[in-house]
């Protein structure tokens, strides 16, 4: 009998069925007995002093428990931030930017807690603010961090240090002689660029809940990255690691909007006041200033050969992290590793700065970094290939890396085809056919440094019945990790997907994993659970070759029962066995590491994740409006443990990024977020849908995954955008701002007319 | 701040209810909150995404921004009373085998939202749902597979000639 395996086949998502019917518990929907609801009073002004804070009317109305200030963090050290601590729970002295938190409530009902913040009086003296990107790093700029840096818990960024002015953090590499390189090319084209803030539109805002109890505290929250937030709310409250539990219900869309800490600390602060449990659920104006993308401005030089050859790329970048640091310098490093882009320089030369401004902080969504440089770096190599009178594909295949070669000094090799995969999509959007009039076609090809920390352990509990129970730590937010991981363990238990279980993640009882994000866990988190499961098939194999007084190497597994010839003995019978009564358990463990050197982030990535995307986008004169009529991505993803949720990701991200490249911008003025509600912020609906899609699923068992398998999901975002720049640049357009809204195009073309 | 509050009594998925609400009080709060129907979900609260999308007297309205008073003497039907029985609704069943669920927080919004499509035009090509849906966002997916999973949904019923 061949045994039927679920790896590689569109399996069901294990969690659609509960979705569907309105079943699935996110953290919104829990109720914790004794529950208070928390609401945030924000600031209104980008940058001032707290002269005076008096929330003792709120605190007198019925059904008020606690109204958390400053004032009320003395006990403790109150600065958090994952790479640098430069942030407080609430507000001290001080706001900048406007929507900070200064005061928050816990009361019996939400409308209470909404009456309560209008009863708090705050007396606010302005401050000079630093808004803009320009005005932050002008001299005599005010500044808006002194003093020593305190590095936080996870930064993984070498020696951090306090850097001038407003700089927040630089990232620098250069390699090759780049005045020789630039002095003797043939060709060179320059150019500034600008992109846009961008909110990352999770459907379900920053939920938190948070209780504290004889076991220390309890937070329920809507995390990706479980682990961290316990480690800093550990840090915080001065608690051991064991007492902070963290407990991630379903995820209702992340994108990196739920990266590292964020609405955690001052919920566990409120219900330390409060002595009661709280929920804090923001709303989407909330959402838009609890995070957001990093805008950027960005210099670039790029040279070439007369004869089609690349040589050089400079860049220097600036990227806007807002008030506090949050992810900026990891953000910063990535934007700099992807900003030559995956070609063959003699020279290349990066400088990224993270910025502060008196903005809401910067920190993860999709593909940042790639998402941020890689159209840039695109626009110059086709303006190159133009001035060679190449095809920008023919270019591109002269010019590309190829697997195995170098990408960055000491790091890991190219890991994928790109010529492959950008000769998929071009093939995809009609390259070489016939266009008509105002129809152009662009390509885009980049990397990403994806997986973060190769660091994710897992445990696999086979019951006595043969089921068993998944613990990893992956946040399900969409993705498909659960389906993705029960096909794995199902294949290598030998069971039924239907006898697997994963669970949700529990800090409490989940083994450890670095976080969910950087299309790392298929690859990682998948594998500790596939070792793990490989550690509860050797025990089997041992009881059983110990029953039989056979060699393990005789013995093999399947159909839920181990097999000597045509013997067998099921799980049931060998647990049962060992254990000598109808019960017990076995349990797995798996884990991944760095495998070599120290693991530093220097050495990595654990894979590189190609951001390959094509665009046939046709532009209406009149109006400057651009309609797609054909994107094409590649998910260059090893092995498609399940090729519709590859699909499935695969397509939110090129929608998010047709979003980035034509219309989504949070807009700024004297640092108040303008557009701040879904009515003024548009996000892609089904209007804005491509004519023709077609997500291209490329299997070369070349990542470090389960199967060869490697991350995808990201890579599309920071595609997409290139595409269809490079699309209008076909039609003689140059853009050099993001996005491109039909006002902005239509002022570049009757500009470049 | 004084409290008033309001006797209202409606129908909820086919079953009377008989509540004291407080006048501001949204229906969204009222069937999450006081009936524990957690299904529809508050997102963007100013009727541009739908994900708190229920139906009231059949049609699909926001209900973030409809006062629980104003249900009053009507019918509101929620994601939760689609299923009959424990079985799925074609809808729902075409949502799970075309993988037109991701995160979940839209698809309930989603699920009723086509419902209404289903209802006055019960085999739609992919324009009418992309015309119909427009209002329901989500950030998930790239529409696709929603689209194919409404369209199929509709075939499904014909083929049963179940008229639900």
């Amino acid at each position: 009998m061949k045994p039927e395996r679920v790896v590689g086949t569109p399996m069901r998502r294990v969690d659609a069925e509960e979705k569907a019917v309105g079943a699935a518990r996110f953290t919104g929907d829990l109720v914790v007995s004794g529950m208070l609801h928390g609401r945030v009073l924000r600031s209104p002004l980008p940058s001032a002093r707290i002269a005076r804070i008096d929330g003792s009317a709120a605190e007198r109305l019925a059904g008020v428990r606690a109204v958390l200030t400053g004032r009320d963090l003395v006990d403790m050290d109150p600065y958090y931030g994952h790479a640098i601590k430069d942030r407080p729970v609430i507000a001290i002295d001080r706001v900048r930017f406007a929507g900070a938190p200064v005061a928050a409530v816990a009361a019996d009902d939400p409308a209470t807690a909404d009456d309560a913040l209008a009863a708090i009086r705050v007396e606010y003296e302005d401050l000079p603010a630093a808004a803009t990107l320009d005005a932050a790093l002008s001299s005599g700029a005010p500044r808006l961090h002194e003093g020593p840096l305190r590095p936080g818990l996870f930064h993984g960024l070498g020696e951090l240090r306090r850097e001038d002015g407003n700089i927040c953090y630089h990232y620098h590499f250069s390699r090759g002689d780049l005045d020789t390189a630039f002095a003797g090319a043939d060709l060179t084209v320059e150019g500034e660029y600008t992109f846009p803030a961008v909110y990352q539109y999770a459907m379900e805002p920053h939920t938190v809940i948070a209780q504290w109890g004889a076991d220390g505290l309890t937070v329920w929250a809507c995390c990706q990255h479980p682990y961290l937030v316990r480690a800093e709310l550990a840090d915080l409250f001065r608690l051991p690691l064991s007492s902070v539990r963290v407990i991630v219900p379903y995820i209702g869309g992340g994108f990196g909007s739920k990266s590292y800490t964020k609405m955690e600390p001052l919920t566990a602060a409120l219900a330390r006041k409060a002595g009661r449990p709280v929920r804090i659920a923001n709303r989407v104006d909330e959402a838009m200033v609890t995070t957001r993308r990093h805008n950027m401005k960005c210099w670039m030089r790029t040279a070439a050969t007369r004869a089609g050859e690349v040589v050089a790329r400079q860049c220097r970048i600036w990227l806007d992290t807002g008030a506090y640091a949050d992810n900026g310098p990891r953000v910063a490093a990535t934007a700099g590793d992807a900003a030559p882009g995956p070609y063959r320089w003699k020279a290349a030369g990066v400088d990224a700065w993270a910025v502060y401004t008196n903005t809401p902080p910067a920190g993860s969504y999709r593909a940042f970094g790639a998402a941020h440089l890689c159209w840039i770096g695109e626009s110059q190599i086709d303006a190159l290939a133009r001035k060679t009178g190449l095809d920008p594909l023919e270019f591109r295949r002269r010019n590309l890396l190829r697997p195995g070669e170098e990408v960055r000094p000491g790091g890991k090799p190219l890991d994928a085809d790109l010529i492959g995969d950008v000769t998929k999509v071009a093939a995809a959007v009609g390259w070489g056919e016939h266009k008509p009039p105002m129809v152009g076609r662009g390509l885009s090809v980049g990397l990403l440094a994806a997986g973060a920390n190769p660091v994710s352990t897992a445990a696999i509990r086979l019951q006595a019945d043969g089921s068993a129970v998944v613990l990893v730590g992956t946040s399900e937010m969409g993705q498909g990790s659960r389906t993705v991981f029960t096909q794995i363990a199902a294949d290598e238990l030998a069971v039924p997907p239907a006898r697997i279980r994963v669970m949700g993640t529990d800090t409490q009882f989940t083994p450890y994993d670095r976080s969910t994000g950087a299309s790392r866990s298929t690859t990682i988190a998948g594998k500790a659970v596939q070792r793990a499961a490989a550690d509860v098939r050797d025990q089997l194999l041992e009881i059983a070759a110990g029953a039989w007084g056979l060699p393990v190497g005789s013995l093999d597994v399947r159909a839920g029962a181990v097999w000597h010839e045509t013997e067998s003995l099921s799980y049931q019978d060998l647990i049962k066995r060992h254990f000598g009564m109808v019960g017990g358990e076995l349990i797995g463990h798996g884990e991944v590491r760095p495998e070599r050197g120290t693991g530093s982030y220097a050495e990595g990535p654990v894979f590189w994740e190609v951001c390959v995307g094509g665009a046939e986008v046709e532009v209406d004169p009149e109006t400057g409006r651009v309609h797609v009529r054909r994107l094409a991505s590649v998910a260059d993803v090893g092995k498609a443990i399940n090729p519709v949720l590859v699909e499935a990701q695969d397509e939110g991200a090129c929608l998010q990024g047709v979003g980035n490249a034509l219309f989504e911008e949070m807009r700024f003025e004297d640092g108040q977020l303008i557009n701040g509600t879904l009515l003024d912020y548009r996000i892609p609906s089904m209007a804005d849908l491509p004519d023709e899609f077609r997500s291209i699923i490329v299997e070369n068992a070349d990542g470090p995954g389960p199967y060869g398998a490697k991350g995808i999901g990201e890579g599309a975002q920071a595609g997409v955008p290139g595409a269809i720049v490079n699309a209008l640049g076909d039609l003689g357009i140059d853009a050099r701002e993001l996005p491109l809204t039909p006002e902005r195009l239509w002022r570049l073309m009757r500009g470049s007319r | 701040m004084s409290r008033s509050s309001m006797r209202i009594v409606l129908t909820v998925n086919g079953r009377p209810v008989e509540a004291d609400i407080e006048p501001r009080e949204v229906l969204l709060d009222f069937v999450r909150d006081r009936l524990g129907l957690t299904g529809a979900k508050r997102s963007c609260d100013m009727q541009v995404c739908g994900a708190c999308t229920v139906l009231l007297d059949g049609l699909p309205i926001s209900a973030c921004c409809t006062l629980a008073y104003e249900a009053r003497g009507r019918e509101v039907l929620t994601i939760e009373g689609l299923t009959s029985d424990g079985r799925l609704h074609p809808l729902q069943e075409a949502f799970v085998d075309h993988a037109a669920v991701q995160c979940g927080f839209c698809t309930p919004g989603m699920i009723l939202t086509a419902l209404v499509l289903l209802r006055e035009t019960p085999t739609p090509d992919a324009g009418h749902v992309k015309a119909h849906m427009n209002g329901t966002l989500c950030r998930c997916t790239g529409y696709w597979k929603i689209i194919d999973a409404v369209v199929d949904a509709g075939r499904r019923l014909r083929a049963s000639g179940a008229d639900r």
